[in-house]
């Protein structure tokens, strides 16, 4: 259509409902047809159904389920307690104990003590996760999570380092870290400065508490 | 065998089989829509779900049966009785199978009161009895959904009630009598040229219309609709008392659709294999096979009808009961009277019908023609295909 491009671009079609014919009027053609349709799927017996508990389906690769602690090479919880995740976490569900290294792990300063995830607490969003910098905390394919206390589902270390040995040879989990190496945070040896990457003024809108008191509780205090 | 006697085990073959069937109809309906919706359907209990109706059965007798502490008690109890009750006195006068053939076992009668002089007018009074049930059951629930439910039920089954008895009316006009079996005996003697459908098609269609209004079915399940009422006049109930609300919508499926087989479709008639003449050993069970064939179909119609078509709206629904149905079976009334009184050949109803048809679609265009045409800023428009392209062209760039 080339008279779009010199008209004003038109935001708004308004369209009328179409008229209703003789045939349409009297309403059988119509219902003929929906039948014909809803026939047609009776009679060709193919389904979409997934028999759940015997065929598992086929999540998608960036399905985020039951976290894992990885393991480095030398079968050592390769988290070295930066708290980095337990910071992301909005859901709060993270909380780490940080103990200093031994002295034979040259690699880090801190391992985790005790590193406790509240699986019920978790939303799954992955921004543990994206937080990591030594790719330590990932998300399984593990879906079908239960428990019968609310004890059982809080996965200290050694829970989540068996979610690592029980789902790392899946092709669907694949460690998703760099072999040996830590992170690249890991290397800063100075961090960046970080600030707001736009300026927000106070008059705007987006500086307001959307609902009062609710996200931003701590913003009267700052101001 | 003494009369009583077969009478009683009529009844209690009836009582029995009934709640069996429309359980059956049930799985049915929801394999149907399964298969509809490229779904499987129950299929854990039993082979292919087969035992899914008992275990949905004993689930409703065990389950809790909650009485909400605001209902009137009285009438919450006595609701869904009325349903089931009035439902399945419907069905005595129904034959369900061949009656008076000579060669059935001289116990086995397919129908409960058989010689019911008014048996279309019985029907009706006790099927329209129906709606009390649920009036009932949505006022003594003391919720505005459930009254707002029972209210829609009664102004849709009164305005349904009168195409429904008009379009039979050109039927015993035609037969001459009001008892079902006569009126079956009449088609079956002059086989498949003699059956109603072609004298009556137009009443045909209004008939099972109206009675899938009567029935509270889909697309005119105005009163139970779960997107604006939660459920309707149902919504206080639970277990037993919830499953006898739909025991007796499922025998009100059942009775229309022998009532449609009968009335229109020739009962157990069929070309060949079951008519007048023909007479082999176990010719009844055959003729019983045929009528229940039929009955089957309409059902699996009703059933199709459903999950195909959308719920009407309250006052499209009105308007098809008052604007199109109740005025065309008035005329279709009118043209079996001229028929009988100048005693023209019966061929001429069918083109009648026709005709009658074809004025019902050419009123109910122009009706909607003249009904936009009084919008402001109507655009007399044939096609909306344009501006569906051009949107999709400016959203690429």
């Amino acid at each position: 259509m080339p008279e779009t491009k010199t008209k004003p671009k038109k935001t708004v079609t308004w369209v009328e409902e179409p008229e209703m014919g003789f045939w349409e009027s009297t309403f059988v053609p119509a219902i003929m047809k929906g039948l014909k349709t809803t026939l047609k799927h009776v009679t060709d017996r193919k389904t979409v159904t997934q028999q759940y508990p015997e065929v598992k389906p086929d999540l998608p690769l960036h399905y985020r389920g039951v976290h894992r602690l990885n393991r480095d090479e030398k079968d050592r919880v390769k988290c070295v307690a930066c708290m980095m995740c337990a910071t992301a976490c909005p859901a709060n569900c993270i909380s780490i104990e940080a103990q200093a290294a031994p002295p034979d792990w040259p690699d880090r300063d801190k391992f985790p003590k005790s590193f406790v995830l509240d699986e019920l607490r978790c939303i799954y969003c992955g921004m543990c996760e994206e937080a990591c910098p030594v790719d330590a905390i990932e998300l399984t394919h593990i879906y079908d999570l239960t428990g019968e206390t609310r004890e059982s589902l809080m996965y200290d270390r050694e829970k989540l380092l068996g979610v690592y040995d029980q789902t790392k040879d899946n092709p669907r989990d694949p460690v998703r870290t760099k072999r040996g190496i830590l992170g690249p945070a890991a290397e800063f040896s100075s961090l960046p400065t970080l600030g707001p990457a736009t300026v927000v003024p106070d008059s705007d809108r987006s500086a307001k508490n959307a609902t009062a008191g609710v996200i931003h509780s701590s913003q009267e205090s700052r101001s | 065998m003494p009369e009583i006697l077969i009478t009683l085990l009529t009844i209690g073959v009836v009582v029995a089989a009934i709640p069996g069937v429309c359980n059956y109809l049930i799985l049915l309906e929801r394999k149907l829509s399964a298969w509809m919706q490229d779904r499987i359907g129950p299929n854990r209990v039993g082979p292919m779900g087969l035992f899914q109706p008992l275990a949905d059965g004993i689930k409703l007798l065990l389950k809790e049966d909650v009485i909400p502490p605001h209902v009137d008690k009285v009438l919450f109890l006595i609701a869904p009785a009325i349903s089931v009750f009035t439902a399945m006195l419907a069905f005595a006068v129904v034959p369900f199978g061949p009656v008076n053939d000579p060669t059935m076992p001289s116990f086995i009668r397919f129908i409960i009161a058989p010689g019911i002089d008014i048996g279309v007018l019985f029907i009706f009074a006790i099927g329209s009895l129906g709606v009390y049930g649920v009036v009932l059951g949505g006022w003594a629930s003391n919720n505005k959904y459930s009254a707002l439910g029972a209210m829609r039920a009664s102004a849709q089954v009164v305005s349904y009630e009168i195409p429904l008895g008009m379009s039979v009316l050109g039927i015993a006009l035609l037969s001459g009598t009001l008892n079902l079996e006569n009126i079956m005996k009449l088609q079956t003697d002059g086989g498949l040229l003699s059956w109603n459908i072609w004298f009556q098609p137009l009443a045909a269609l209004m008939f099972f219309t109206a009675s899938l209004a009567e029935a509270n079915r889909l697309p005119f399940d105005l009163a139970e609709c779960e997107q604006e009422l939660i459920g309707g006049w149902h919504t206080e109930y639970s277990a037993l008392k919830w499953a006898l609300f739909f025991l007796g919508e499922y025998t009100h499926m059942i009775t229309i659709s022998f009532l449609t087989s009968i009335l229109f479709l020739g009962g157990w008639s069929f070309p060949f294999i079951a008519e007048a003449t023909s007479a082999y050993p176990g010719l009844w069970l055959v003729k019983l096979m045929i009528l229940s064939g039929k009955a089957f179909f309409f059902i699996c119609l009703m059933i199709m009808l459903r999950w195909t078509i959308p719920r009407f709206r309250f006052d499209q629904l009105m308007e098809l009961a008052w604007k199109v149905m109740i005025p065309l079976s008035l005329a279709n009334l009118v043209m079996v009277m001229f028929y009988k009184h100048f005693g023209f050949s019966q061929w001429w109803l069918l083109v009648g019908s026709m005709a009658l048809f074809g004025a019902w679609g050419t009123i109910s265009a122009r009706l909607r023609e003249a009904e936009l045409a009084e919008r402001p800023g109507y655009v007399k428009r044939k096609k909306i295909a344009p501006a569906v392209a051009h949107a999709g062209h400016t959203a690429h760039h």
